[in-house]
């Protein structure tokens, strides 16, 4: 039988590779020391590399990023974790006034690359303020890079190029993937400047992009209608969302014709805008057979009770009965 | 209890000569030589704000030279400072490098951030001067990082967080002060209380005229001290810094001054703030140059010619830097794009 692994372990062996070969790293965040927080992605760190490596920290947000911030400007590669985005909103001063504008308005005589790690915390009756992804905000930042993998090959190998990146990143992970399961593939060090959007599925009939956990939901939707309609895609996992890198996904629209993005966060201002945008902006609108179209949540704050969480989100019947009807 | 000082935001106090037994002479002209240079650098900036050369918010602190010597004179080149929106005296004083200072305030691709920072954006990584920003306390939190960095580092150095009353309103600081506590972090918290954050003076801020208060809180060694005292500030961080090189340990230093020109640009702004009008001449008497130049030409350390010299030697050097920097070149269009990423 093949070795597989999920994508929480992915995250864990990050950690371990990152804690083992660079003496630089270290990571700092609320509840490290503590199994609860953070799901089986930190199991047993700090008691295998320190607890002076993999700091538990006052609930101080703002602070404990900016210490973050300014030990990577003296020549440390740390790594702030936040286990709930909503809460990281705290610290946004550090992440996009200081650390995205630290290497630019200092004439490149200094640099910050921190990593600004924060977890997809959802469902589950948790509400509006134990919910948010926010991603789009964060991409819209220049000298910020934002990262969010959907494989646990990319959980893994992406943390680890994020926390090598030259510059700051902010890493996105969902908890809605973390027992994903794959089959086990060695390390691969990646340059972040060189990650495209991965194509994960080839067909001639339309481009679907999804992004970390929407990716889930498309692989399947087009699996699905693959074998009971016939209808093939290209299927694209966004993968880096800041710089913004499109070329694949543009040849792919002018091969198909047809576009589909779905983004598990609100339309308004989002990547799903600037990827349809983007697009349209550079493709043959010959090509376009029909209007590209996005799927995004409803615009609202999430909702606690389970019944209106069961509308509030994104489900695979939806992008089912979207692309039968893009295609048609 | 309330936790206040008095004497020493009084301006008729604190205005004689400074007491400079047991310091070596070299060391003394060096503190005035520093002083001096950052005082008519800065009136030079003041001069061309007015004149409409330099358009970059310019935050002046000509008035509150001693604290950022005083500083400089403890430091290490491994050490780490970080400033705020008034911060080219800390620059300035750990590198005369006033060419490198103007050139970036005129937007210059030789200033120390090649034209992209300005006066609030200036860095010196060679001499410990690791950036200062603008936004009010965001310095403060980077400087405990930086602090984190030099405990980790295991040789001894310690960073040094400059920052204003006006930024112990800003919540980070509790946050950065506890956190440097309960961590240990080798932090040197230095604030610069001139009493007035823009137009508004700390009385109508604050319950208390003392920032010291929250280093208490939060278990740090703390000393409040007449910032236009030097060779005062000078002996009273020597001691304490070494204790925090040998045991990672934060401190706390609150010095009080007072900037004698407004908030931002050239003006005195005498008219925009309570109390401003009827305080500033009274605390140009309490010049910290003036009273480091007395005494040493009262003890015998410089006499009233070789310190007029100096004054001289300075103007020029500043002179000829100024019009230096106004030929030197803009940074090329691409830099726009190319220094975003690394």
């Amino acid at each position: 039988m093949k070795k597989t692994t999920t994508y929480a372990a992915g995250i864990l062996e990050a950690y371990e590779y990152l804690l083992t070969n660079h003496p630089d790293f270290f990571i700092i965040g609320q509840g490290l020391w503590s199994p609860w927080y953070v799901g089986a992605t930190m199991t047993d760190l700090d008691k295998k590399f320190g607890k002076d490596r993999v700091i538990d920290c006052p609930v101080s947000e703002l602070a404990t990023t900016g210490a973050t911030v300014g030990a990577s400007i003296c020549g440390y590669r740390p790594m702030i974790v936040h286990p709930r985005v909503d809460f990281m909103l705290l610290a946004v001063d550090q992440i996009v006034t200081q650390a995205a504008k630290w290497r630019h308005m200092f004439g490149g005589n200094s640099t910050a690359p921190a990593t600004f790690r924060a977890i997809i915390n959802r469902g589950g009756e948790q509400g509006a303020q134990h919910s948010q992804s926010l991603h789009s905000w964060f991409a819209h930042i220049p000298g910020l890079k934002v990262v969010m993998p959907y494989t646990a090959k990319d959980a893994r190998d992406l943390m680890i190029s994020s926390v090598l990146s030259n510059d700051p990143v902010v890493f996105l992970d969902d908890r809605w993937l973390y027992e994903k399961e794959e089959e086990y593939t060695e390390i691969e060090i990646l340059d972040l400047n060189e990650v495209l959007p991965q194509k994960l599925r080839n067909g001639d009939d339309i481009t679907v992009v999804g992004i970390s956990y929407t990716s889930l939901l498309c692989e399947k939707a087009c699996e699905h209608l693959e074998n009971t309609q016939g209808i093939k895609s290209d299927f694209f996992d966004l993968r880096v969302l800041n710089p913004l890198k499109l070329e694949n996904i543009i040849q792919s629209v002018n091969k198909t014709g047809r576009l589909l993005v779905v983004d598990g966060d609100w339309s308004s201002c989002g990547i799903a805008s600037e990827i349809i945008a983007s697009i349209v902006e550079r493709v043959d609108l010959l090509a376009l057979k029909s209007s590209p179209k996005r799927i995004t949540l409803p615009d609202s704050p999430a909702p606690t009770s389970k019944a209106l969480e069961q509308l509030y989100y994104i489900k695979e019947e939806q992008i089912i009965e979207t692309i039968i009807d893009l295609v048609k | 209890m309330k936790q206040e000082v008095n004497e020493l935001i009084d301006p008729s106090k604190f205005r004689d000569r400074i007491d400079i037994k047991g310091i070596e002479k070299s060391l003394l002209v060096d503190m005035l030589r520093k002083m001096v240079l950052i005082r008519k650098a800065e009136e030079k900036l003041s001069e061309h704000v007015e004149s409409g050369k330099i358009k970059c918010p310019c935050h002046l602190g000509i008035g509150q030279e001693a604290i950022g010597v005083a500083v400089s004179l403890v430091m290490r080149k491994s050490d780490r400072a970080f400033g705020a929106h008034r911060s080219h005296s800390h620059f300035l004083a750990l590198n005369e490098n006033t060419y490198s200072l103007f050139a970036e305030v005129l937007g210059k691709y030789d200033g120390c951030s090649h034209g992209m920072g300005g006066s609030m954006h200036i860095v010196d990584n060679d001499n410990g001067f690791k950036g200062s920003v603008p936004i009010v306390g965001a310095t403060i939190p980077i400087a405990t990082g930086a602090g984190l960095a030099a405990k980790m580092d295991k040789a001894g150095d310690i960073s040094i967080s400059y920052f204003g009353d006006g930024a112990c309103e800003e919540g980070v600081l509790h946050e950065s002060l506890n956190m440097a506590s309960i961590m240990n972090l080798p932090v040197l918290y230095v604030c610069e209380n001139n009493l007035f954050a823009s137009h508004l003076h700390i009385d109508l801020r604050q319950p208390s005229n003392s920032t010291s208060r929250f280093a208490k809180a939060h278990h740090i060694n703390y000393n409040t001290v007449d910032g236009n005292d030097v060779v005062g500030m000078y002996k009273l961080l020597k001691s304490e810094v070494e204790s925090m090189r040998s045991s990672n340990t934060p401190y706390y230093l609150e010095a009080f001054t007072y900037r004698w020109k407004g908030h931002v640009g050239h003006r005195d702004d005498i008219d925009v703030g309570v109390k401003r009008g009827a305080q500033l001449d009274s605390w140009k008497k309490r010049d910290p140059i003036k009273r480091l130049a007395d005494s040493l030409i009262y003890e015998g350390v410089l006499t009233e010619s070789e310190y007029q010299y100096l004054n001289h030697e300075i103007q020029n050097k500043i002179n000829s830097d100024w019009e230096k920097a106004e030929l030197a070149s803009f940074p090329e269009n691409e830099f726009l794009i190319t220094q975003v990423y690394s």
